[in-house]
């Protein structure tokens, strides 16, 4: 059985996965001890299954799993609670209300965030110029080639961007962003850009 | 450090039925542990649809929250994996078709995909080393190279290579039949290695620096 070149690149796929009766395979591999350009297609082909299979081709977002989870959790129906259990949840939520009116006594009240991805961004400069599209959720560097709506962009500080509940692109300000950071409370982010803004 | 998937860490067959009853039977919290494993593939098959992360992740949590809820209507004759990533894929679909009128699909998305495809003679083709996937600037480039192929390329590609999805798996999750599936697969496989190969700068979306002297690689 002999192969021609046509034959073998509609086939090549199938070679690599396996899919081939023997008397093909055999025909190929015979075909490749004299054909260049269709072992050079072979290898590349295979070079490619074995880039993109690589595990470091599949990475989430920093922090994926905490918000999926977090997610999740809001969307679980609640288990029913013993008697302890809650009394345990008020006592957390008296000392959540307490230290929320503390927060509001010392700075003023924040917006909501935007977006459920929102995460901390302790270390972006405050005065860092981003870009923000004005009903979206994410603000980036101008230029990032994950922005939506190029039309509505508005420009403005990073520390206005937080402070008006925009989240970091987890993309274009990546390295601003850091895995422990991920839960932090926004409070506590915006009092570090406080800090920053007066530095400057 | 981003998270990286972790394709061995899977859960036993026998044990994933066990932990699904349990689910079922009210135990809610053994969900998570359920779905660790396929988190970053429920992700990659959103990405592959929606090309963007935000958007992706969106859909990535709303697929895994529809599976919980409908944790019931589970088949045990189909794998745990596969449902959860055609969740993923239905969604997707759907954002997709709502943003429709904004998202252009490249050139190579209309071209036929029964015609022949003749892969590109390269005198000086070289293998690309894994090694070199350390590098973030290469991880890009293989990102980007992917991005350009047409939808129903790049889905095909990502569910059966990146995810090792079995053919008839993949046929599954996309609600298409194994020929296409083989077909398509050819097809991103064949267009990829012609875009990466060194010295050319193939059918990107916009042209990438692969003069001499200026890969990545």
């Amino acid at each position: 059985m002999v192969v021609r070149c046509a034959e073998v690149w509609q086939e090549v796929s199938n070679y690599l996965d396996g899919e081939l009766d023997p008397a093909m395979r055999a025909a190929m591999e015979e075909h490749f001890r004299g054909c260049k350009h269709c072992t050079a297609v072979l290898d590349g082909a295979r070079n490619v299954i074995q880039l993109y299979g690589d595990e470091r081709m599949l990475e989430v977002p920093v922090g994926f799993s905490q918000r999926l989870h977090r997610r999740l959790e809001k969307g679980m129906p609640r288990r029913n609670r013993s008697a302890f259990g809650w009394m345990l949840a008020l006592g957390f939520a008296a000392l959540l209300l307490l230290s929320f009116e503390v927060g509001n006594s010392s700075r003023g009240a924040m917006p909501d965030v935007r977006s459920d991805m929102a995460r901390s961004g302790v270390h972006i400069p405050a005065d860092l110029a981003v870009v923000a599209v004005a009903d979206g959720k994410v603000f980036h560097i101008a230029g990032c080639r994950f922005i939506h709506d190029k039309d509505k962009l508005q420009s403005m500080t990073a520390g206005e961007a937080l402070r008006e509940g925009y989240a970091p692109c987890v993309r274009c300000l990546k390295k601003y962003l850091s895995e422990n950071e991920a839960g932090a409370p926004r409070r506590e982010q915006t009092a570090r850009l406080e800090q920053e803004d007066s530095e400057y | 450090m981003p998270e990286t998937a972790s394709l061995k860490n899977t859960v036993e067959p026998h044990n994933e039925a066990a932990l699904i009853q349990r689910i079922r039977e009210g135990e809610h919290e053994l969900f998570y542990e359920l779905i660790r494993p396929y988190e970053s593939r429920v992700f990659a098959a959103a990405l592959a649809i929606l090309r963007n992360e935000a958007d992706a992740e969106d859909v990535a949590q709303e697929a895994v929250l529809k599976a919980f809820k409908h944790i019931r209507q589970f088949r045990a004759e189909a794998r745990f994996s596969t449902w959860l990533i055609q969740i993923a894929v239905n969604e997707a679909r759907m954002r997709r078709r709502k943003q429709q009128a904004v998202v252009m699909e490249p050139m190579v998305d209309q071209q036929d995909e029964d015609g022949h495809y003749t892969p590109k003679d390269f005198a000086d083709w070289r293998e690309i080393p894994s090694e070199s996937l350390e590098r973030a600037e290469v991880r890009e480039k293989l990102a980007e190279a992917l991005n350009s192929l047409g939808q129903k390329y790049r889905e095909v590609f990502i569910l059966r290579d990146m995810q090792q999805l079995s053919i008839e798996d993949t046929a599954r999750a996309l609600g298409i039949s194994v020929p296409s599936v083989k077909t398509r697969l050819l097809r991103a496989r064949l267009m990829l290695r012609d875009l990466l190969a060194p010295g050319l700068g193939g059918n990107w979306n916009k042209p990438l620096s692969f003069a001499k002297g200026n890969k990545p690689w």
